[in-house]
């Protein structure tokens, strides 16, 4: 700004420009917030007797936490832990290599138009529905069992995976395939010189990632039927055998924590 | 060296011998992995009810078929205290994951072999254990209802969006924080002039990428007690009123649909 | 052996190519000089299809490459060899893997999948290596060799496929003024050398000069001139790139300074 500027304005104020430059949308929003928070809040209905009731059970469930029992049901969250285990192994597997196939279909820049259309359906479909409701029509269709949670499994990473492959294959940098296909390349050598290097540490990545993500799935469709920890673990919910759903869900921390920086180190050599 | 000298010329190869060796006994005991562990889930498999599965599926359709859509009405209420349980659940999430991703984040924790060890700990737990664990944990400590549901779902998010915060803090462009910090900035004044306006469009993203998972999430809480549209799937499924299921599962559908969608365009407008 | 006749390309009502007739001889190096935007890209893409033309004949040595099958394409495509602007390596790859890609056109899925390349492939690529100046550098990760390196894989990709045309898009626009002489030099060399003919677009005039034997002006999708490197003068200039002061520019000798100036 000029010094005649300054001169003729003798006091300029700033403030902050506000995130919404229109001052009637801006304030609609905060109320319409302020009037929803009110609204959403006073529906939720609080019985105060039954949360002293709850007092004394949540002091049962911080000793369990606190003094995890391992040994009572061993028996059991040994099993529980192991088809855990088998069925996050298995699913992920399968998973994998369907979403390669799927993610490839998926992808705009590689695949024709209706096998696009085709694939990016299917990701869709089975991406929408929570895990838990896909176990509960595979435990209806398979009968209970770990079959029902493998499959579960199997749908929710394909979802998961194949859809991000396709995102990841969209963004690669297209000069390279060009130079690949000038060579008078084939499709599928187009794929395997030009897109797999540049997509697979990240596809390497979000692989490892299911595979901690399946884990954690797996102790949760067995509330439904669909096998492994989580069957273990509702048992003991509806034993009231706290110490021991502590217990479990200890171990699942830990097997997380593993994981995770299981994972951390295979990155760090992949990239 | 990939060159291998074979009858005295040197011969291109795409890995040494020894990693060659290496990949072909890692490529081995995973395949030999996977087949031990779908030996075991096919052991635990009843195979003739999955050969009927096709039958199961037929007569779980025909059940369902046609909807029953006057059921609908009845679940406006449930499906809207669905999308409370998401949302306040998220923005209790959000609470307590912000100060503890500047406790985490190694750029900003106050220290770091004390402080930022815990604070990882508390994400980490958050993470690993599913919201529908901590519905089960929450609804024997408050009881069935909605408020087990936002806690639930709250305490769930608060691992992801702790963790995804305070990688995008330990991210951040350090000159600017250099800069700030040289005009004699107080911690505080560095946070909020330096830090947070980097970090401000990413943090408004994750919470609305959170907000769209919590709905999925919250569609199935009542599963076990916590709340909104999932305790009528819950009480359907026990009646085995199939009809109801499909309107439930149609409703839920468009929920997740719509959710995304929303959730899509607000994080193009934010970021 | 390569005619280009009536070529265009529409996108939409916008024309990049607009009938573009040109031919090329055994063993020519022509330049295609012109402003961002004027087709050269686009006129290069047409001839070996990475872009679809939308009118008009490519023919190469009596085979008219436009109305070809997509596997017959792929056959053809083994003869045009491609230099590309940024390079286009995949940077995960090693060298060796990089410029054996340009076998590809010629070995089956899997062997390429396992990268068992014929040995004669392999003596071939370690010859090329050495001839572009990369020798002993094969294992190295495409993405941690500098610019003017990461040309000369490119070179040697586009040499693998025994091409009997080069397509050249704009080799020098991302290297520093000593290197891209030192590139264009490499490649009008290597064209002498297999008698090869090539297209080479570039931006840089004087360079087009004193390394082709023929220059090709495209403004707007049209060709505007097309004649011996001499024949270009200010008033040429003028009618490719628009108005400006060109006294630098013509004369070559004086060219170097400028850019490095610059």
């Amino acid at each position: 700004m000029s010094a005649t500027n300054t001169q003729s304005t003798p006091v300029r104020t700033w403030r902050r420009p506000p995130l919404i430059a229109d001052a009637r949308l801006r304030w609609t929003l905060y109320i319409g917030a302020a009037i929803y928070l009110v609204i959403a809040l006073s529906s939720v209905e609080i019985n105060i007797v039954r949360l002293f009731e709850g007092a004394a059970r949540a002091k049962i469930l911080f000793a369990g936490v606190l003094s995890p029992d391992f040994v009572t049901r061993w028996s059991d969250i040994r099993v529980g832990f192991l088809e855990s285990l088998t069925m996050t192994v298995v699913a992920t597997a399968f998973g994998i290599l369907l979403s390669i196939v799927l993610g490839l279909g998926a992808a705009r820049n590689l695949a024709s138009r209706p096998v696009y259309v085709v694939c990016r359906s299917i990701l869709a479909v089975s991406r929408a529905f929570h895990e838990l409701i896909i176990a509960i029509l595979f435990v209806a269709m398979f009968g209970f069992g770990p079959f029902a949670g493998v499959m579960t499994l199997i749908v929710s990473t394909v979802g998961f995976l194949g859809k991000l492959l396709a995102e990841e294959i969209e963004t690669i940098e297209w000069n390279a395939v060009e130079a690949v296909t000038s060579t008078g390349a084939s499709w599928l050598q187009r794929v395997t010189y030009a897109v797999v290097p540049q997509v697979l540490p990240r596809f390497l990545g979000l692989s490892l990632y299911r595979l901690d993500i399946n884990f954690r799935e797996s102790a949760v469709i067995g509330i439904v039927g669909a096998g492994g920890i989580g069957a273990t673990l509702t048992t003991a919910f509806d034993r009231y055998e706290f110490d021991a759903v502590a217990a479990i869900l200890l171990m699942i921390i830990a097997m997380v924590l593993l994981a995770e920086y299981i994972a951390s180190n295979i990155r760090k050599r992949v990239l | 060296m990939p060159i291998i000298e074979e009858n005295g010329k040197p011969v291109w190869r795409r890995r040494d011998r020894k990693a060659a060796i290496y990949h072909w006994i890692g490529t081995l005991a995973i395949g030999l992995l996977v087949l031990y562990c779908s030996r075991l889930i096919s052991a635990q498999t009843t195979w003739e009810f999955v050969w009927t599965a096709g039958v199961q599926a037929q007569d779980l359709v025909t059940r369902m078929m046609p909807p029953k859509f006057g059921y609908a009405a009845e679940l406006w209420r449930p499906l809207i205290d669905t999308i409370h349980i998401a949302t306040l659940g998220t923005i209790l999430g959000i609470m307590i994951a912000s100060p503890l991703a500047f406790l985490t984040a190694r750029n900003t924790t106050p220290s770091r072999h004390f402080v930022r060890p815990i604070a990882l700990f508390v994400l980490v737990t958050s993470r690993s254990v599913n919201s529908i664990i901590w519905a089960l944990l929450l609804v024997v400590i408050l009881g069935p209802g909605m408020l087990a549901g936002i806690l639930a779902i709250a305490l769930r998010s608060v691992g992801f969006i702790g963790k995804l915060l305070y990688e995008s803090i330990e991210e951040i462009d350090k000159r600017a924080v250099e800069a700030v910090t040289a005009t004699g900035a107080s911690g505080p004044q560095i946070l909020t002039y330096a830090v947070i306006p980097q970090i401000a469009p990413t943090f408004a993203g994750i919470s609305i990428y959170r907000w769209d998972i919590n709905i999925r999430e919250a569609t199935v809480l009542g599963l076990v007690g916590a709340g909104g549209i999932g305790m009528e799937l819950q009480s359907s499924i026990d009646t085995l009123a199939w009809s109801q299921v499909s309107v439930l599962f149609l409703l839920i559908l468009s929920t997740v649909v719509l959710s995304e969608w929303v959730s899509a365009r607000a994080r193009k407008a934010v970021t | 052996m390569l005619e280009i006749q009536a070529l265009s390309k529409r996108y939409g009502s916008f024309a990049a190519l607009d009938d573009v007739t040109l031919s090329i001889g055994e063993g020519e190096l022509v330049a295609l000089i012109g402003p961002s935007g004027a087709g050269k890209s686009t006129l290069i893409r047409c001839v070996n299809r990475l872009v679809e033309p939308t009118g008009g004949n490519v023919v190469l040595k009596g085979t008219n490459l436009t109305t070809l099958s997509r596997s017959a394409l792929r056959f053809e495509r083994r003869r045009i060899g491609m230099i590309f602007q940024d390079y286009a390596l995949v940077n995960r790859l090693t060298v060796m893997e990089n410029v054996l890609s340009g076998r590809l056109g010629y070995v089956g899925f899997l062997r390429s999948l396992v990268r068992r390349f014929p040995q004669a492939d392999v003596d071939e690529a370690f010859r090329l290596l050495a001839r572009v100046g990369l020798e002993g550098l094969h294992d190295r990760r495409a993405d941690a060799l500098s610019g003017g390196q990461r040309q000369r894989v490119g070179i040697a990709r586009a040499l693998l496929q025994s091409p009997q045309l080069l397509l050249v898009d704009e080799p020098t626009a991302s290297l520093d003024p000593r290197t891209a002489r030192q590139i264009m030099r490499l490649v009008s060399e290597l064209c002498r050398e297999r008698g090869l003919a090539a297209i080479i677009n570039i931006h840089d005039v004087p360079l087009a000069r004193s390394f082709t034997d023929r220059i090709i002006g495209l403004a707007a999708g049209k060709i505007v001139f097309n004649g011996a490197p001499d024949a270009l003068n200010d008033e040429v200039l003028t009618t490719i790139y628009g108005d400006e002061d060109w006294s630098q520019t013509t004369q070559s000798d004086a060219a170097e300074e400028e850019e490095v100036a610059a």
